[in-house]
């Protein structure tokens, strides 16, 4: 995989080795009942965990939280071992780098190629134009779209243009991915190709935390924790991240 | 978050999909420039020309004598011009000769009225400093000692009008080209919000990317330049072909007062440096207000 650039370098995490820590975090939007409430877990650094939960659970909230979407309306976020609820807004962008996101409706550029879509972090980043042309070509062919570069999103199809949004995502070398729901619109094969690709960076290093409804796609990665959200909180009342359910036998 | 430094490189014009931002701006430039330039050229050539008439008429008296008999009349000319002359402040005395008298005359009486019994009074014109207007008692009662039947015209009291009228003319156009830059400046801010919309999708995925607001405000404030410089000068030619079309119009009439209402080479640095302000105002109203949209934003 390709080596982008990292804002700042890898830093300091809490003493615990927690990439992720939230305590008692509740999201209310606007005057409404809360979305999320009262969750605490932790994240360790370069593990690979599952977010699942029926439909409206929260699952894509507490996403946005994680990708810096949104701030909660109570409670504490630790991210990469700094509060970010108290975080200047200043602050935010350099944060914000050391995290990829992927979209369950990819959210490509449309008038961008694929080339310039996966670039885009490296150029958000300030990479020169002539550094960044290497390890865009070579993440594009590790998501095997090396003879897609100059297609526009609206020519590819749905495991394509998801195979960008990845490769946009992971360029950057990202210490954190979130994955909302990434496999939703592709075909059972081309799901665990995507998997095999998180699968891939975090044997790497790289944190990955994916929201999914897939049952079957949870057996896959045997080392990944679940995290199973209902109605806002975590549906286990001790707080403890679940391993998933064994593969089933061939 | 106004402390970015980070560029996107020469791979910033293809962030925003290519075309006009918002597509009525660079017209609604083009033409507030016009205007623009024509208010400010209406008004740097009616202060040239008040600056002139207080230059050139403003500080000068005429004493006029009003004597039948022409060689008293010119006698008592002569003794006026004689008196004055040695007065603190008169910088030159120029008795009017006969000849540009007759020229003055003759629209009015026809050729050859002056050579008839018609009693034409004599001129002098009298230049002076302020120290010489501020002492004009002192120049009438002179003038009064030598020449019983001279009268003493102060050039600036009949001027006054017609130098306020300019001078209030003048400023009207500097409240215009003031509210033309208001104009320009409320047309950026709607097409910056307008752009904003647009484009909040991939504004958006930028931010999430990490990109400051800095960068993001920097790719429409090359767009909107563009625009800017796009209007500004279409509405820049327009306006120069126009004032010189009223240029020549004007040197038709030959007359000495529209004449004098030229603009000096500074006026003309000025207005040719007018779409370039366009742009530099356009730009840094379009910062201020995607910085300011932005930073609502988490």
């Amino acid at each position: 995989m390709a080596a982008g650039p990292r804002s700042g370098g890898r830093r300091r995490l809490s003493t615990s080795g927690s990439i992720v820590q939230f305590e008692n975090v509740g999201l209310r939007y606007g005057t409404g009942a809360e979305t999320l409430s009262d969750l605490s877990f932790s994240l360790k650094e370069g593990g690979f965990y599952f977010l699942t939960g029926p439909s409206g659970a929260g699952k894509t909230s507490l996403l946005k939280l994680l990708y810096l979407a949104l701030r909660p309306s109570r409670g504490l976020i630790r991210l990469f071992g700094e509060d970010i609820v108290t975080m200047p807004r200043s602050r935010m962008p350099g944060f914000r780098r050391r995290i990829g996101v992927v979209f369950q409706e990819f959210r490509l550029v449309s008038h961008l190629s694929a080339f310039d879509n996966v670039a885009l972090p490296l150029r958000v980043a300030g990479v020169e134009e002539h550094d960044l042309e290497t390890p865009v070509r070579e993440m594009l062919s590790w998501v095997g779209l090396a003879d897609r570069a100059t297609a526009r999103p609206a020519t590819l199809s749905g495991g394509e243009q998801q195979r960008v949004a990845i490769a946009r995502a992971v360029i950057g070398r990202p210490e954190l991915l979130v994955a909302d729901e990434p496999t939703g619109n592709v075909d059972p094969e081309m799901a665990l190709r995507l998997l095999h690709l998180f699968d891939s960076l975090n044997k790497l290093g790289t944190t990955v935390i994916v929201a999914t409804h897939d049952l079957h796609l949870l057996a896959r990665i045997q080392r990944a924790e679940m995290l199973r959200l209902d109605r806002g909180q975590i549906a286990d009342p001790t707080g403890a991240l679940r391993h998933p359910p064994k593969r089933p036998e061939a | 978050m106004k402390g970015g430094v980070r560029r996107f490189g020469k791979a910033e014009r293809g962030l925003l999909p290519e075309g006009r931002l918002a597509g009525p701006m660079p017209w609604v430039i083009a033409i507030m420039m016009f205007l623009t330039v024509l208010a400010a050229a209406a008004g740097l050539g009616l202060a040239g020309a008040a600056s002139r008439l207080t230059d050139q008429i403003g500080s000068r008296v005429t004493i006029q004598i009003l004597e039948a008999n022409p060689q008293l009349r010119a006698r008592q000319a002569e003794a006026a011009a004689a008196a004055i002359r040695p007065l603190p402040g008169v910088t030159a005395v120029h008795p009017v000769p006969e000849a540009e008298i007759q020229a003055l005359l003759e629209p009015w009486i026809g050729p050859g009225g002056v050579e008839s019994d018609l009693p034409v009074p004599a001129l002098i014109d009298v230049d002076l400093t302020a120290e010489g207007r501020a002492q004009l008692d002192r120049l009438r009662a002179a003038v009064a000692a030598a020449a019983p039947a001279a009268r003493v015209d102060d050039n600036a009291q009949w001027l006054a009008p017609l130098a306020s009228l300019i001078g209030a003319l003048k400023w009207l156009a500097a409240g215009l080209v003031l509210l033309m830059v208001g104009a320009t400046a409320a047309t950026v801010v709607l097409a910056a919000r307008a752009a904003l919309d647009t484009h909040r999708s991939t504004i958006e995925i930028l931010h999430l990317m990490g990109a400051t607001d800095v960068q993001v405000a920097r790719l429409f404030q090359r767009r909107i330049a563009l625009d800017a410089l796009f209007g500004g000068l279409v509405g820049f030619i327009i306006a120069g072909i126009v004032l010189i079309a009223l240029a020549d119009r004007v040197s038709a009439l030959g007359s000495e007062l529209l004449g004098s209402a030229t603009i000096p080479p500074e006026g003309w640095v000025v207005l040719v440096a007018l779409p370039a302000f366009g742009v530099l105002l356009a730009m840094l109203v379009a910062r201020l207000t995607i910085l300011r949209a932005l930073g609502r934003l988490l």
